[in-house]
Order: C-alpha cells, then structure tokens, then sequence
C-alpha cells in the first residue's frame, strides 16, 4: 500500500532524511519510532503530498506522492504535527468543511461529521470554537478530520501527543480498530504505544532507518540471546564457574554483590531455557538462591540500543567527515 | 471546480470573527463623511447658482457627486482591502493549517479561487452597502443612472486589483503586518506613480498615466467604460492571480 524508495530530503546543507526505504502492506498499522529531529516528521510531509522528497520516491496505493499528488490526496488522511486547525472555526463548521472539501456528498455530510465525532469522542464540544478547545480536544478533532472522507491510508504523525491518559487509551482502541480495513502509518516516541498498537515497527535515527519489522524481531535481531539474571549467596568464585560450566551457557557476568549475595547475567542462547538447571545446579550445591528472573527485552531496550549505539558510533566519528559516520552508523552492534 | 468549500470556509472565517463587521463600519463611515460633504458642498454651488445663473452652467449630479465619490471611494479602498486580504495565506501559513489545506484532495488553483471570490464577495457586499449614496441623491433630485454604473464596474475593477495584489503577496509571507503592509505600500505606490507623469514628458509620461491605478478609475466615473481601462485592470488581476498560483505552487515542487 505504502512504498518508499530512496528518500532522502534536504533543507539547504542540512539532510533530514537520508535515503529511507520501507514498504506497508495494505491493513497493516506500522508505527515509526525515533527520538525528536529524527526525520519522523519530514517523512510523512513526503507521504502526505505536503511536499516533495529531495530524492527517491514514494508510492501510496500504486501513485506517485509527486507526479500523481492529486490522486494520493484522494486516499490519505493526514493528521500533522501539533494539528494545526482554524481556531475562529467551531469544531462541527470544520468538519464540515473538511468533509466538503474531500467530496463527502452533502446528503451524506451530517452523517459522517457525526459518526467522526462519536468516534473521537468529541461530541460534547462540536459547537465550541476550535481555538477554545483544550490540547487533548483538538488532537481529537484533528484525528476527526483525518478520519473523515473515509480514506484508505492515514498518516498520522504523533496522534496521542497532549492526551490524558484515558483519552489515550481510547485513542489507541480507536486506531487499534483501524487495522484491517485502512492502512495506518504513525509515528509517536512512546514505546508501549508502539508495541500496543503497530503491527510493524520502523526506528529511525538521524534521517535514517536503524532497524525494522515486528517487535519480536526487532528484539532478537538486536539481541540474539536469552538473559537470565540470577542471585546467589556463596562464594563468588565458584559460582561463577559452575554457572560458566553450564551447558548452554555462551557468557556469565557478575554484576552487583549485595547482603551476601552476587547477581549474575547469564547469556544463552534464545532456543535454550537453562532456568530450570540453574534452580538445580544451585540447589545441589547447597547455596542459597535469592532470586532468578529473565531479564525482559523489551522495545524499549532495543531502541535504547539501537539508537545510543549510533550516537556512540557518531561521537568516535565526529572528526571523519559525514559518510564515514553514516558508514560506521550502518553497521549496528550486530552478530 | 472545487472551490466552493475554501470560498465557504472564508466567508465564515470573515463573517464569523469582527473582521467583516469592523471594515464595513468604518469604510461607511469614511466613504459617508465624504457623501455628505461633497453632497452638502453641491447643494450650496446649486444654490448659488440659483442666484448667479452664468455661475452653474456645468453642474451635474454625476460631474459633481459621484465622480469625486467614487475617486475618494477608490482610495479609501486602498487603505482597507491590504486589510481583507492580508490574512488569506499568511494567516494559514503561520498556523499551520496550510499543510492540512494542501494536503486534501483540491487543486491549487481551486484553493486560490475560493479564496480570491470569498474576498470580492465581502467586498461586493461592502458595495452594495454604499448604494446608499446614490439612492439618497435619487431621493433628492434626478440622476442618470448609466454612469452610476459604469462607476461601480470601476469601483469592482479597482477593488479586484486591489484583491489579487493582497493574495499575491499574502502568499509570500507568512507574517499578517509584513503581507498587509508590503500590499498597502504596493498600491499606494501604484497610485502616486501617476503624479509623476505631470513632469515627465514624452513617453514616459504615458508609461507612468497607464501605470497609475486610479488613473483609470477616472474615465470609470465619468460614464465611460473604455477598453484600454478594463485591458488594465484585467491584465494586471490575470498577472496577480497567476503569480499567486505559482507561489502556490512552489510549495510543491521546491525542493
């Protein structure tokens, strides 16, 4: 549904993005994650026809955001940053204007101007000036007008940004049930949103793409083994090694010493679950074992990951000139 | 065309906030004070006339009403459409709403039509209101209606000119003042232009009379609609609106 080859976008000497390519498959919900300034914005302006890439190209539903702009226009809903709207304009006249302006029928318009404001939960003030509206209102009343026109493809850029959190949560549901029929691509910094709501994970770090696909993915590619962390009480020394001896196990690490007891990382293999013969191997030795616990690979480590190691590769390299960091920013901490 | 919706959404922009009200207010109040003063001043040369009958040969309702009604009209408006226009793009650009408006599916040259009809039809409604004048003059004695139309097609050229100046270089900024001043001074210095031709000689003083905006307001006023006047004022809406279309535009293909 959503192609993206080669994007790449200047503004002058400075380069927001910086040949990005991923594709969206139709009804798939793909959330775009990166920290502020990472080019997150600057891609869907491309996508949404707001304006033209530098390079490369971007095809919505088989059209050109460039050459066939129009016949994108027909099928986007779009939500910018912030949600600009006509604060002198009631919520309901907006809307209505909105739905005009997309061809929505005028036998039909009252009709989908409601239904858009059930759904956004925002009913209750489709009389009141947009401009008298709080910040969580009119993220909603943006998301309305993105959602109007019934469109096949909705970019939304940040879409819960000033919400409580009960809005959010309905905000999320309501994009969750999006799924299937439209395909939708957002971009948010909060983590658990992504991994409630995206089917599909794109992380971008300084104009460019670190890493992609599901969540589960993400986590083994940028971790390929399992992490147990494991407290013992006795002698450090020995533990270590016993622990070391175990089948299976590829690395141990004492990392903190407290009230008698050592914590351990053991790293295995994602295929092997060696918690079981750890409770043994201790028990056998008769040492006491305080506490023993996967230790979670969330999304939130991985994007830690991934994008603090291209800062670290981007600090070694600051003198070398600009590709040669790009360079060393394309080879992630990976096996 | 769909330019219906953004010519909506001006109206009401217009009609929804003070902006409507405020400028019709004082331009009736200006344009009034000018009535009635020049109404007052013929009533008085009339009356003289009554007594000196060689003095009043040549005193007519259009020559001596309207003529320099419609002459202060069309400057006051230089004043005030920079006003009505300033908001047009800049206001959008500056809120953001620009990139939502540019992004549904509408051409860029519906988006300028739509704005460029909101803004002469806040301006036809503004005219229709200083009918006023002329109908009290009808109440008092008896006018020739014909330059009284030809008058107000004048004061629509005008207007219209003013108009798409306004959108050309509201386009430009995103900054309301810069957009209203920068249009203000455009047309005033259009105006002025034509009192250079008094010392200018041979060619360049025609170049400067064609040039000067209310110069060919005048020929409007007395009763004449001449082709060389509406070539003006057609050419110069055609060039603005088209220039506007560009800087539209750009938007899109300015990398």
């Amino acid at each position: 549904m959503i192609q993206v080859e080669g994007l790449t976008k200047r503004y002058g000497p400075v380069t927001a993005i910086r040949d990005v390519s991923f594709g969206v498959e139709k009804g798939q919900i793909v959330g775009f994650l990166g920290p502020n300034g990472a080019g997150k914005s600057t891609t869907m302006r491309i996508l949404s026809c707001f304006m033209p890439p530098t390079e490369g190209a971007a095809r919505i539903a088989g059209f050109d955001v460039f050459s066939q702009s129009l016949e994108v226009r027909r099928r986007i809903g779009y939500l910018p940053e912030n949600a600009p709207l006509y604060a002198d304009l009631a919520v309901d006249t907006y809307l209505d204007f909105v739905a005009e302006i997309k061809g929505v029928g005028r036998g039909q318009r009252r009709a989908r101007v409601a239904d858009v404001l059930e759904r956004c939960f925002i009913s209750d003030v489709q009389h009141r000036l947009i401009g008298k509206l709080s910040k969580g209102y009119r993220q909603r009343v943006g998301l309305a007008q993105a959602l109007l026109g019934d469109p096949e493809v909705l970019i939304l850029d940040e879409p819960t940004i000033g919400l409580d959190p009960k809005q959010i949560t309905e905000i999320r549901a309501l994009i969750r049930s999006l799924a299937g029929q439209h395909t939708v691509i957002l971009s948010t910094h909060i983590l658990p949103e992504v991994s409630m709501v995206c089917d599909g994970i794109i992380i971008i770090n300084r104009g460019r793409i670190v890493a992609q696909g599901t969540e589960s993915e993400l986590v083994e590619q940028v971790f390929p083994t399992a992490r147990v962390e494991i407290q013992v009480a006795g002698p450090t020394g020995d533990v270590l090694a016993a622990l070391r001896a175990l089948p299976g196990v590829t690395q141990v690490e004492p990392i903190q010493a407290r009230d008698g007891a050592t914590a351990f990382v053991v790293e295995t293999p994602r295929d092997r679950d060696v918690r079981s013969d750890l409770v043994q191997l201790v028990l056998s030795r008769g040492w006491a074992l305080k506490e023993l616990h996967q230790v979670g690979m969330s999304l939130e480590e991985v994007f830690i990951r991934v994008v603090a190691g291209e800062e670290a590769d981007h600090t070694v390299g600051l003198d070398a000139d600009a590709d040669d960091v790009a360079a060393a920013a394309d080879a992630p901490e990976r096996p | 065309m769909r330019w219906l919706p953004v010519f909506r959404k001006e109206m009401r922009l217009y009609f929804g906030s003070p902006v409507a009200y405020v400028v019709f207010a004082f331009f009736l109040l200006i344009s009034g004070w000018f009535f009635s003063q020049i109404f007052l001043f013929y009533s008085d040369m009339s009356m003289r006339s009554f007594m000196q009958p060689q003095f009043g040969q040549n005193l007519n309702i259009t020559e001596n009403v309207m003529r320099p009604l419609f002459s202060n009209m069309s400057v006051v408006l230089l004043f005030f459409i920079p006003m009505l226009t300033m908001r047009l793009f800049a206001e959008e650009k500056r809120a953001g709403t620009m990139e939502l408006l540019l992004t549904y599916p509408v051409r860029d040259g519906e988006v300028l039509a739509g704005k460029f009809l909101s803004a002469l039809g806040l301006y036809a409604v503004l005219l229709a209101l200083t009918l006023l004048y002329p109908g009290l003059v009808a109440y008092f004695t008896r006018v020739e209606w014909g330059p009284i139309l030809t008058g107000y097609l004048g004061l629509v050229l005008v207007g219209a000119t003013f108009l798409a100046v306004g959108l050309l270089i509201s386009s430009l900024t995103e900054n309301q003042i810069v957009a209203g001043f920068v249009t203000f001074g455009t047309l005033l210095a259009f105006w002025v232009i034509g009192w250079g031709a008094d010392f200018a000689g041979g060619n360049m003083r025609t170049v400067l009379q064609y040039l000067s905006i209310t110069e060919h307001m005048d020929n409007f006023s007395r009763g004449l609609i001449d082709t060389k006047d509406v070539v003006y004022y057609a050419s110069a809406i055609a060039l603005a609106l088209f220039l506007t279309l560009r800087s539209l535009e750009s938007k899109r293909w300015r990398g």
